[in-house]
Order: structure tokens, then C-alpha cells, then sequence
């Protein structure tokens, strides 16, 4: 009963005439900066951060928090309309979301998208109010040692990710873990495959590479078969869902969801992780998996929903403990900080209004985002229909905008042109870009978290397996092997696996 | 794209207005401050927070700049190798002294590349410990770290950052061995010193201040010379366990080697009256920290601080990468 009188105060509050038009121009202003790839809503929040000087605390906080969660969703209508993922998280959406889009289908794939993260948030913004603080607890359970588990499982199970030759997949998740180590060692300080180059010490731009990888390879390979557009896309059949749909999506959407919301809690990379798990497993699941990677509705459902819940339950360390998930995050306790809040446990004792004002102007952004995105879905197709001589010129100039927006580095466009190369180099070999992708991020997760738990054990590498939820991780990632290798279900894994092009 | 198109719109506005206001005289059109530092961080928003009140005082638009990467080595060069006219500075940290022994691929020398402006800052760090270390004050603390506790781990934001070299500082003037703990910024090490994972850390009290007022960790000591007026009950580590031990994040202007002194004196006049500022100094007090005095926002302050730090760093930091 409490939590009804927490959130009618915290609607009263979002529902005035001004929160609710700042939580509109937030979430407008997001899905903007997320289709244009690269601007992503770090850099324009902090641009932003200026204005909101002037507004309450509350009004400047929902706008801020819209821009975010908006970004999220922006980020998944490029991925799908012309395979450029501007954010880690969308990567997964372009690999099935695209083939939807050049089968003709980019409109319920924008559908689904749109259902899904509406959905998702909902829930998420629901979990958020009910359960924050003791979810935080338990996410501080969470060191170093449970995180390598974690990812370890998450690349065990990953390898489905590709489809196609078993070989190539983990070709391609080795060069990606290679890239991910470019730059300066995290423990050490050392710069690693730097070459000289003064830029590389923080690493490989991930836009950058996730920009040239898919966007502009797609792009050398379109333009080798046809200065048309290929054919398929102009025709576009329905722009809604239909019943069958509807059926197959929903179980990814719950899934997603849970997925989602869970990883969104962990600091540092859960979110990331959101959407490569939420996309393996609904390969597992699916009864045609031969389908994924060629435009199977599932896999876009699946990750955009367990992105957006992510996106929203990342608050939850932020608004209980004062500590920030993520960059995005950590710009938010800078609008707090500035406005005379201290972020932490106390807000929501002291700022009864602010910090359940905030949550359920989540839920109304979420359904803004709906009605704004669902009549966008026709103009969007319409814009696959532009004839593709002029589409790619804007692409790429608005990806290299994009991307030397975000350090204001030269160095980082001219990565696009050398990944842009090495990604049509690899779809002519016949290898996926997506394994590389997850293989780059999940990486140097991998690695930190690693040597942090050595570090902190003293040298005891006994240490994932004593920390009881670390070693059920580890359980739960043997498991999956002993699984697939069980000859029933290796059966059913060749038939995954057989579909070479 | 949007910081692009400000920048044309501002500069065409200054075409259409500036000559007949600002004949001969600095600045005529907007001056750039270059932050190597992610937008939205604690450097970031100190920048912000100055350069409007400059811009009231200058009478033209004062730009800020991110330019991340490498540990705010790569700005840093930016503005190095920027033309000496007054209209592109640089505002870090502390770090611009450390960028030498750290970084052997820099193309530029921090410590002769720069002309001083003038200190903004001296933002006071704190020593703090998990909720349930069993030290109960500071000096019990080193005791403690000096017998059963040699070797406890210390969170550090990665190599270079001010709780690193706070760390390397502790280890040097108290002969005590850390076990450092490196992690990717500020958030994920509190959320492992809030979370029991790790020991204690060493950060800006922009960082610590929330969670040790909630209760969620303990403070030690704070590592400026007096006690700082957000945590009164916190004493300072000169105090008690470490004679002579300071270090702050301190933040400061720099413009490009050859900006005429005029130039720099008037900036530094600027600097001086934006840091009187009542919304600045109120701002800052958020931040957990305060303007520096107005003899310290100085060419000659920031020289004389610089050359000492650099001195500092360069002795420190080489024995610890020989280590």
C-alpha cells in the first residue's frame, strides 16, 4: 500500500503540464541522437547538462534520464534499416533485424522493437520501484570474481551467436578478443599494440569499429552487386505486426525482459551483456534456429527488450547507492550533484517526490517513446526507398559526424575506413561480423575482471570457485557444455550449425 | 554534429557583430577551453562552471571542448601544439603532471609546452575504508597497515589518476605496502568499497562524500593541509599519521608555450573574478570543494606549483614503473 502512495506521488509529479513536455523533448531528443549513429546520448546529455541549470531538480533529471533511455531506442532503427548499430547494445538488433529489413519486413521489425522496449521498460520501471534497494544489495555482492564467471558463461553460450561455420565463429571471436586488447592495460598501465600511436592508448573506438564492421562493409558489398538497391527492400509488405508474430515474439519479450533487467543491475558492463544474452538464449530456444542471422523476428524482440529493461534498472545502483553503472550514469550524478543533490541511499527518504517522480516518469517516457516511434515506422520505411546512390554518401558522412563527435578525433574516422575494409575483407570469407563484435566487448571485461580477482585473492585462483555465487556461474556454464554435448541435443546443434551459405 | 553546428552559428554571429566591438583588443571572438576529459565529469563540470562566469567578464562566448583518451594526454597535446594566441587553453588536472614518465609515445613535453594562467582548484581527497575494516581511526589505520594488514587492497580509478597517485604517495611517505586494485573510473571501485570487495581507496571527496555521509563507508583522513569544511569531523592525514602529507586534484588553466603575458594576466584577472562568483563558489562547494584564493589564480602560482609537482611525479612515478 505504501508503494500506491510512493508512486501517485511520483505521477503527481511527472504529470505536471511542464515534467511531462521536458520528459517529451528528452525522449525526442534521445531517439534523435540514437539514430544518428555515433552521437550518442553521453555526449549529448552533457551538452544539455548546461541548460538544465535553470530547471527544478525533478524536470532536469526526467529530461536527462529521457534522453538515455530514448538513445536506446533510437539506436536499434538505424541498426535495423541500414545494419550501422551505434551502440554495443544494438549490435545484436542489426544482425536479424537488418535481414528482416532486406526481406522486406523492416516495418514489424520496427514494430517489434518498439512492443518489445515498451514493454520491457514497463516492467523494469515496475521492478525499479518495488524492489531497488534490495536488488542493489545484491548486485554489491558482485566482485570481480562472479563477473569473470558470469562472462565466461556468457561466451560459452555466445558461440551460437554466429551462423555458419563453428571454426570461423571462434576465428572471429578470437580476433575480436585480440582488438579488445589494443590500448592501455587497465592493471599495469602498459600500452599494448599502441604501435606508436598516441590515439590507440584508449583503446579502439568502439563506434568506430561496430560503424565500419557492419555499416560501411554492408555498404562495399551493396555497391558491389548493384548501384540499385538490392531487390527486396523496396517492396515492403506490411508495416504491422500479424498474429503469427505476435505468437513468436512474446516469449522473447519476457525473456528479455528478466534477461534485462537482472544484468542492468551489475555494474560496470551488465548492460552490455544484456543483449548478446538475451540473443543467444532465444537461439537455444528456438525450435528453428537455422532461422536466426536471416531475419528471424525473435532475435530482434529478444535483445531490444532486454536492452531497454537494462537501460532502466541501471538506475537502480544510481538512485539507492549513488553509484554510477556506467559514463551515461556517471553524467547523471553530475545533473544531481549540480543541482545541490547528493545521489545515494538518501534520496529517497529526503526526496520522497524527486526520486519516485523520476521512476514514474520513466514509465511515461516509455509510453511516449510508443507514440512517438509507432507513426515514425512508415516514414522510416519510406526512407529505404530513397535510391541508395544518394543513401550511402549521407550513411557514411553521417557516421563519420557521428563518430568524430564523440572525442573530437580525427583518428577515430579514419579507423572506420580501416575496419570498413577488413569487414567486407571478412564477409567475402564468408566469417560474421557479430562473434567479433562480442569477442571485442566482452573481452577486456573479461581480462580486468580476471586479474582483479587475482589481484584481490592475493594470487589464489581457487577464488572463483569458493565464492559460492561465482562457482554456480561456473556450474551453470558447465552445465551448457555437458548439455551440447549430450548426443540428443548434438543432433539438433549440427542442424545449427550445418547451415552453411 | 551539434557541437559543430554551435560553433558555426557562434562564429558567424561573432562575424556579423565583432569588428566594430571588439577592435584590436582580446579577445575578439570566442576562446576555446580544451578539457581532455569526458564531458560530464568532475573536470568537465569545473570547466563549464568557470568559463560562464569568464564569458560575463570577457564579453565573448568561452567554448568548452572535450577531448578524451589516453588519460587526457592526447587534449593535452592538442592544446600543446595549439597557436600561442590566447583563444585555445587548456583546464586539467593534476594529471598534466604526470603525463611524462606515464606516457613514453607523447609527441610534446608538458613540462616547457605550457604557459601558466592560474590555479582553479585544490580539490580536497579522502582516505576511506569498507564500513567493516577493523582499524577504527587513522592512526590505528597505518598501525594496522603496518602489521596484519600489510598488503590490503587499494581501489584505484587505473594508472595515472588522482587515486592512483594518491595511492603511490601513501605507499612512499608511510613505507607501508598497498596491494592496488585498478578498476575503469570512480564508479565501479566505490561500488566494490561499498560492497566489502575491497579494503580502501583513496579519491576526490566529489567522489566519497555522499556515501560517507550515508554511512556506507568510512573515512580516514582527508589528504589536504587543514580539515575541510563538508566533513569537519575528518582529520587531516598531516595531523595524524603522515607529517607534511598533502596531495589535492588540483585543476588549473594552462595556454599554448608563447601566449603573450598580456594575454595571460588578463585571463588570469578573468579567472579571478569568475572564482568569486557567488554561483561559482556555491557550485563548487557541491562539488565538495572551493576556489582557490585570488593570489593563486596566477601565472606565476600555477609556474611555481607546476615545476614542483612535476618534480614530485617525475621522482615517484619512476620508481614505480623500475619497481
Amino acid at each position: 500500500m505504501e508503494l500506491l502512495s510512493h508512486l501517485a506521488l511520483g505521477f503527481e509529479t511527472a504529470l505536471t503540464l511542464q515534467n511531462v513536455f521536458w520528459c517529451f523533448v528528452g525522449v525526442l531528443v534521445g531517439t534523435l541522437v540514437g539514430v544518428l549513429p555515433g552521437i550518442g546520448p553521453t555526449a549529448t546529455i552533457a551538452l544539455l547538462l548546461p541548460i538544465t541549470f535553470s530547471f527544478s531538480p525533478v524536470t532536469a533529471l526526467i529530461m536527462l534520464s529521457g534522453i538515455y533511455y530514448g538513445a536506446q531506442y533510437g539506436g536499434s532503427t538505424t541498426a535495423i534499416l541500414i545494419n550501422l548499430p551505434g551502440e554495443s547494445s544494438s549490435a545484436v538488433t542489426a544482425i536479424d533485424g537488418y535481414q528482416m529489413a532486406r526481406n522486406g519486413r523492416a516495418g514489424p521489425a520496427l514494430a517489434t522493437a518498439a512492443l518489445g522496449s515498451f514493454f520491457a521498460g514497463s516492467v523494469a520501471t515496475l521492478i525499479l520501484a518495488i524492489a531497488a534497494p534490495p536488488l542493489a544489495r545484491v548486485a554489491l555482492n558482485f566482485g570481480a570474481a562472479e563477473y569473470f564467471s558470469l562472462l565466461v558463461l556468457g561466451l560459452l553460450v555466445s558461440i551460437s551467436l554466429a551462423h555458419g561455420s563453428v571454426i570461423k565463429a571462434l576465428a572471429m571471436i578470437v580476433l575480436g578478443l585480440l582488438l579488445g586488447t589494443v590500448g592501455q592495460d587497465v592493471t599495469s598501465g602498459t600500452a599494448r599494440y599502441t604501435m606508436g600511436f598516441q590515439e590507440l592508448y584508449g583503446g579502439i573506438n568502439f563506434v568506430s569499429l561496430a560503424v565500419g564492421m557492419f555499416g560501411v562493409a554492408e555498404i562495399f558489398r551493396n555497391l558491389e552487386v548493384e548501384t540499385n538497391r538490392e531487390v527486396g527492400v523496396s517492396q515492403v509488405k506490411n508495416l504491422w505486426l500479424t498474429r503469427e508474430d505476435f505468437r513468436r515474439i512474446a516469449g522473447p519479450v519476457l525473456r528479455g525482459t528478466g534477461l534485462g533487467s537482472v544484468l542492468g543491475i551489475l555494474p560496470g558492463g551488465g548492460h552490455v551483456l544484456a543483449s548478446f544474452a538475451s540473443y543467444s538464449a532465444e537461439k537455444r530456444l528456438s525450435k528453428k534456429p537455422q532461422e536466426f542471422g536471416r531475419g528471424a523476428i525473435e532475435g530482434v524482440a529478444g535483445p531490444e527488450s532486454a536492452n531497454n529493461a537494462a537501460a532502466q534498472t541501471s538506475f537502480i545502483p544510481l538512485l539507492t547507492l549513488g553509484i554510477p553503472a556506467h559514463p551515461v550514469m556517471a553524467l547523471i550524478i553530475g545533473a544531481f550533484i549540480l543541482q545541490g543533490i547528493t545521489p545515494g541511499p538518501n534520496v529517497m527518504t529526503d526526496q520522497p517526490a524527486l526520486f519516485w517522480g523520476i521512476i514514474a516518469s520513466m514509465w511515461i517516457g516509455n509510453l511516449l517513446l510508443v507514440v512517438l516511434n509507432l507513426p515514425l515506422i512508415g516514414l522510416w520505411v519510406k526512407m529505404l526507398t530513397i535510391p541508395y546512390r544518394v543513401l550511402f554518401p549521407a550513411i557514411v558522412i553521417f557516421a563519420s559526424i557521428g563518430c568524430y563527435s564523440i572525442d573530437s578525433n580525427p583518428f577515430d574516422v579514419y579507423a572506420i575506413v580501416v575496419f570498413g575494409i577488413l569487414g567486407y575483407v571478412l564477409i567475402r570469407l564468408g566469417c560474421e561480423p557479430a562473434p567479433l563484435l562480442l569477442g571485442f566487448v566482452l573481452g577486456p571485461l573479461l581480462e580486468e575482471n580476471l586479474r582483479r580477482a587475482m589481484i584481490i585473492s592475493k594470487g589464489d585462483p581457487t577464488v572463483f570457485l569458493t565464492r559460492p555465487l561465482s562457482a554456480s556461474l561456473l556450474a551453470l556454464g558447465l552445465a551448457c557444455i555437458v548439455i551440447a554435448l549430450l548426443p540428443s541435443i548434438r543432433r539438433k546443434r549440427d542442424e545449427v550449425f550445418v547451415e552453411e551459405d | 554534429m551539434k557541437r559543430l553546428f554551435a560553433t558555426a552559428l557562434m562564429a558567424a554571429a561573432t562575424m556579423l557583430s565583432g569588428p566594430s566591438m571588439a577592435q584590436g583588443s582580446y579577445p575578439s571572438k570566442p576562446i576555446t577551453i580544451l578539457v581532455p576529459a569526458a564531458a560530464g565529469g568532475p573536470s568537465d563540470t569545473v570547466a563549464r562552471l568557470v568559463a560562464e562566469a569568464m564569458r560575463v567578464d570577457l564579453g565573448q562566448q568561452v567554448l568548452i571542448e572535450n577531448v578524451g583518451g589516453a588519460g587526457g594526454s592526447l587534449g593535452t597535446g592538442r592544446v600543446a601544439k595549439a597557436s600561442p594566441d590566447g583563444y585555445t587553453l587548456l583546464l586539467y588536472h593534476i594529471g598534466v603532471a604526470t603525463f611524462g614518465p606515464l606516457y613514453p609515445d607523447l609527441s610534446y613535453k608538458p613540462g616547457e609546452d605550457f604557459d601558466s594562467v592560474g590555479l582553479v582548484t585544490d580539490v580536497p581527497m579522502t582516505l576511506v575504508g569498507r564500513k567493516d575494516l577493523a582499524p577504527a581511526d587513522v592512526t590505528a589505520l597505518f598501525t594496522w597497515l603496518k602489521g596484519e594488514g600489510k598488503g590490503a587492497t587499494f581501489g584505484t580509478a587505473g594508472v595515472g589518476a588522482v587515486s592512483d597517485l594518491c595511492g603511490r604517495l601513501l605507499t612512499d611517505a608511510a613505507g607501508i605496502e598497498l596491494t592496488v586494485v585498478p578498476y575503469k573510473g570512480t564508479g565501479p571501485a566505490m561500488n566494490d568499497l561499498v560492497g566489502g570487495q575491497i579494503d580502501l581507496m583513496c579519491d576526490q571527496t566529489t567522489n566519497t562524500a555522499n556515501q560517507i555521509k550515508a554511512g556506507e563507508i568510512k573515512p580516514y583522513a582527508v589528504t589536504t593541509k587543514e580539515r575541510i569544511a563538508i566533513l569537519p569531523q575528518v582529520p587531516t592525514l598531516a595531523e595524524t599519521a603522515i607529517k607534511d602529507f598533502e596531495i589535492s586534484a588540483w585543476h588549473a588553466i594552462w595556454a599554448p608555450k608563447g601566449t603573450p603575458e598580456a594575454i595571460r594576466q588578463k585571463l588570469s584577472a578573468s579567472l579571478q573574478k569568475a572564482l568569486k562568483d557567488p554561483k561559482v563558489i556555491e557550485r563548487f562547494a557541491a562539488l565538495g570543494t572551493a576556489p582557490v584564493s585570488a593570489d593563486m589564480a596566477t601565472p606565476a602560482a600555477l609556474d611555481k606549483r607546476f615545476q614542483s609537482e612535476l618534480a614530485r611525479w617525475g621522482k615517484l612515478l619512476a620508481n614505480a614503473s623500475t619497481k
